[in-house]
């Protein structure tokens, strides 16, 4: 995949400074500090409630207006707080894989593709790249809709990598998926973010995904976050909440 | 034994509403295209013939009546529906789209012919728009000699048809966004890099777009064989053919008849043949621009169509309000001289005067509105309770069948439905004008229920049935009290529906009913202003007041059960 990025400038690290995050004056969690540097993957968790996908919402510019908000975000090294989503560049994957349902799977990969690369054919040979590195060749003119969860949830990827993200958010993408499937979409997705070198945020309240993304994991507790900066291990386990 | 009657009576309902709604219009059409080749023994007319076709086509007004239809008809349907995508589109995170929101309720709730008059009184010559800057401003003392109102181009018409069809599609549009997960789709679209503008139309359009399909036809269809609102803001020599069509029925001389009843055949075939145009064309652009939607382009983030969308709805929508403000003023108006802003006195005076005939035609209006509400709303249920204990889904066929009211133009089947009343001995009785008005009423209250009705939580009567509840107990006990909010509102709407018709009356009518939409579009012909404000205020506040109820009903008998605000 990584080879498809020539023209793309190299991620860099992705930053939060003193994000914090209030609802009708109360606040979510402590303020947040945290770095993930190009190729790494952090982990949030945090009980539901505690404002962890809300963050994510914050990073990538479409949280719901009635939070208020404080702290920078910076994409790259650019600062990109209140900049409107669509210039931000962060790439984000949802426990729903949301492909588009009026589209092609191959259409979806294409709506991700940038208008730089213009002529059909080399969309095209673009797209055809994208299905074979997620083993789905011959998926151009499907349904999404006809696809497994496993599938789906590798297009989804594919059509995010395709934007060519500075950094990729993920929130709760295999929750919904069953457990054997889910720990080969799990490494598919690692793999590929390691591959690319992208700030990797996690979120999650499962903590195989946490030991699987193998990085730092920071809690997110009701007004209070505390990152261990060490990856998670056994005897660490038994604070996680599990629920 | 008991339980059993009643599921066998509940399972009719459907059969019984679609006879009952299906079959005037049927019944109408067939009614209608009868006379226009000539059969109408009732008048002698025994034999086929094409007469009728050839003294419709010889009237010599007959094209521009055709060509004042067909670019009122379009042109309203295509702005209001530019407008509310391109709003929708671009204007959802502006504090106008939270405003306008709040003000299309109402605005929706006001009758076509109010706002009609309305907005008549705000264009005309010296009409409230023209006051406002004059003579300061225009140094016209007295009033310009352009035609505004009733402009041979039928842009008034026009203009009010785009203000009633605005909010009607603005809020089919977000209930549609409501149903698609339309949010979560653009936020993952703008993560892509799509400016907001583009990733609507790319990624939420295609998805809504079926959904508000049948209102686009039914906005489409409306347009092009509008009456009442016609009556008042279209020229009149040539009127639009909807107006031609009911001038020839109303001719003193009975032979006119079958032409008018060609003439409404005409009106069908113009409808039929618009729709199937606009059919087309969605297939052309859905098909011209599927690879537009994969291209990539992206859309740029400040692009100029929030601004001008957000002015464009927002002088739509201050066009209905400052319209019926208008009328308000007038009916109390006692002096209002050219140029005053407004006026140098106010009275009840004309509301006095007016006092027997505004008592007449607010009873009328009121009785044919509460029964006809009452009847489709019991109807409503039955389907939807017959529905879910049958454990069948209306399918999207059984949404055409109630849209064809509303798809087939109220002008081109009315004729043939008298006939038929007639024929019943029903003509001009309660029972033929009330169920006139219930085939307009019935889709309305039914789109407006069906949604809430489906979605009450089914462990709730679960639970009942369980406690030994009976099915019907628990239907009143249980079902009817919790969906009490939804009902009264979807009442409300069917009543808002039957206040605003004006056709139907007319014609189940026999004529010897006054409301006050028959009495509003005759006045609204006449020189007295006041007298007409009057009227139209009267037919707009009645809606509004039904809706008041729908709201503070429930909120006074719930007002200490929180756990019921959040249903429907």
């Amino acid at each position: 995949m990584s080879q498809m990025h020539e023209q793309n400038h190299p991620a860099g690290r992705l930053a939060l400074e003193k994000l914090a995050l209030r609802i009708g004056g109360r606040p979510l969690f402590a303020p947040l500090d945290l770095t993930v540097s190009a190729g790494e993957i952090v982990t949030l968790m945090g009980p539901s409630g505690s404002g962890k996908s809300s963050i994510l919402a914050f990073i990538c510019g479409t949280l719901d207006p009635i939070f208020d908000s404080a702290g920078k975000i910076f994409i790259n090294d650019r600062d990109v707080t209140g900049l409107p989503p669509e210039v931000r560049r962060a790439g984000i994957l949802f426990q729903d894989d949301l492909l588009f349902p009026h589209l092609s799977v191959g259409e979806n990969l294409a709506f991700g593709l940038p208008r730089r690369i213009r002529s059909r054919r080399e969309r095209e040979a673009r797209v055809l790249q994208a299905l074979d590195e997620a083993e789905l060749e011959g998926f151009a003119h499907r349904d999404p809709a006809s696809l497994s969860g496993g599938q789906r949830a590798r297009v989804a990827l594919m059509r995010t990598l395709l934007s060519e993200p500075q950094a990729l958010l993920l929130d709760e993408p295999f929750s919904k998926l069953d457990l054997n499937l889910r720990e080969k979409v799990r490494r598919f997705v690692f793999d590929h973010a390691r591959a690319e070198g992208l700030p990797t945020l996690l979120v999650t309240h499962d903590p195989e995904d946490a030991a699987a993304a193998g990085g730092r994991v920071a809690q997110v507790k009701p007004a209070i976050v505390e990152i261990p900066c060490a990856p998670i291990s056994s005897q660490k386990g038994h604070e996680i909440p599990t629920n | 034994m008991r339980k059993f009657r009643r599921t066998g009576v509940l399972r009719y309902a459907p059969a019984l509403t679609m006879l009952l709604f299906l079959g005037p219009v049927g019944a109408g059409l067939i009614g209608t295209w009868l006379p226009a080749f000539g059969i109408l023994p009732a008048l002698g007319g025994t034999e086929f013939s094409l007469s009728a076709w050839h003294r419709l086509f010889a009237i010599p007004g007959l094209g521009s009546a055709l060509r004042l239809s067909l670019t009122s008809g379009l042109l309203s349907s295509i702005l209001a529906l530019v407008l509310v995508i391109g709003f929708v589109a671009s204007c959802s995170e502006r504090k106008s789209f939270r405003v306008l929101r709040r003000f299309i309720a109402p605005l929706l709730a006001v009758p076509h012919v109010a706002v009609a008059i309305g907005l008549a009184f705000l264009i005309a010559p010296s009409g409230w728009l023209v006051r406002l800057i004059s003579p300061w401003v225009t140094g016209w003392t007295t009033p310009p000699d352009v035609a505004t109102v009733q402009d041979p181009y039928g842009f008034a018409l026009t203009l009010g048809l785009v203000i009633k069809e605005m909010p009607f599609l603005f809020l089919m549009t977000l209930a549609a966004l409501h149903q698609t997960n339309a949010a979560r789709r653009l936020a993952i679209a703008r993560s892509l890099g799509y400016a907001p503008v583009m990733a609507w139309i790319k990624i939420v359009l295609p998805a809504i777009y079926p959904q508000i399909r049948l209102p686009i036809y039914a906005v489409l269809a409306f347009s092009l064989s509008v009456v009442d609102m016609a009556m008042i803001l279209a020229p009149t020599t040539p009127p639009p053919l909807a107006v031609l069509v009911l001038r020839l029925f109303n001719d003193p001389d009975l032979s006119q008849r079958f032409v008018a009843a060609a003439c409404a055949s005409l009106q069908f075939g113009v409808v039929a043949a618009a729709l199937g145009l606009w059919r087309l064309c969605e297939v052309a652009i859905a098909k011209l621009a599927r690879p537009w939607l994969t291209d990539g382009r992206r859309g740029r983030s400040n692009g100029v169509s929030a601004p001008l969308f957000s002015f464009a709805a927002s002088a739509v929508c201050g066009l209905g309000i400052l319209s019926i403000l208008a009328m308000t003023l007038w009916s109390f108006a006692r002096r209002w001289r050219y140029p005053d802003v407004l006026p140098s006195g106010v009275s009840l005076e004309s509301w006095i005067r007016q006092s027997s005939s505004i008592l007449n035609a607010t009873v009328n209006t009121l009785g044919i509105g509460l029964a006809s509400a009452a009847v489709a709303t019991a109807l409503v249920i039955a389907c939807l309770e017959n529905e879910r204990r049958q454990g069948v889904q209306t399918s999207a066929r059984g949404l055409w069948l109630l849209y064809i009211p509303l798809l087939v133009p109220q002008i081109g089947f009315l004729f043939g439905t008298q006939v038929l009343a007639v024929q019943l001995g029903l003509d001009g009785t309660w029972w033929a004008l009330i169920w006139t008005h219930l085939l307009f009423v019935l889709p309305y209250v039914f789109l407006s229920l069906s949604d809430s009705y489906r979605s009450l939580d089914e462990r709730y009567i679960r639970s009942a049935l369980c406690l030994g509840a009976s099915p019907g107990r628990t239907f009143w006990r249980v079902k009817i009290p919790m969906l009490l909010r939804p009902i009264l509102y979807a009442m409300a709407i069917g009543f808002a529906v039957s206040v605003a018709q004006y056709l139907p009356t007319l014609f189940a009518g026999g004529g010897r009913y006054v409301t006050l939409t028959t009495e509003a579009v005759s006045l609204a012909a006449g020189a007295n202003r006041r007298v007409a404000g009057v009227f139209a205020l009267l037919q707009a506040m009645l809606p509004m007041i039904a809706f008041g109820f729908a709201i503070a009903i429930p909120a006074l008998l719930y007002r200490h059960r929180r756990g019921l605000r959040g249903i429907a």
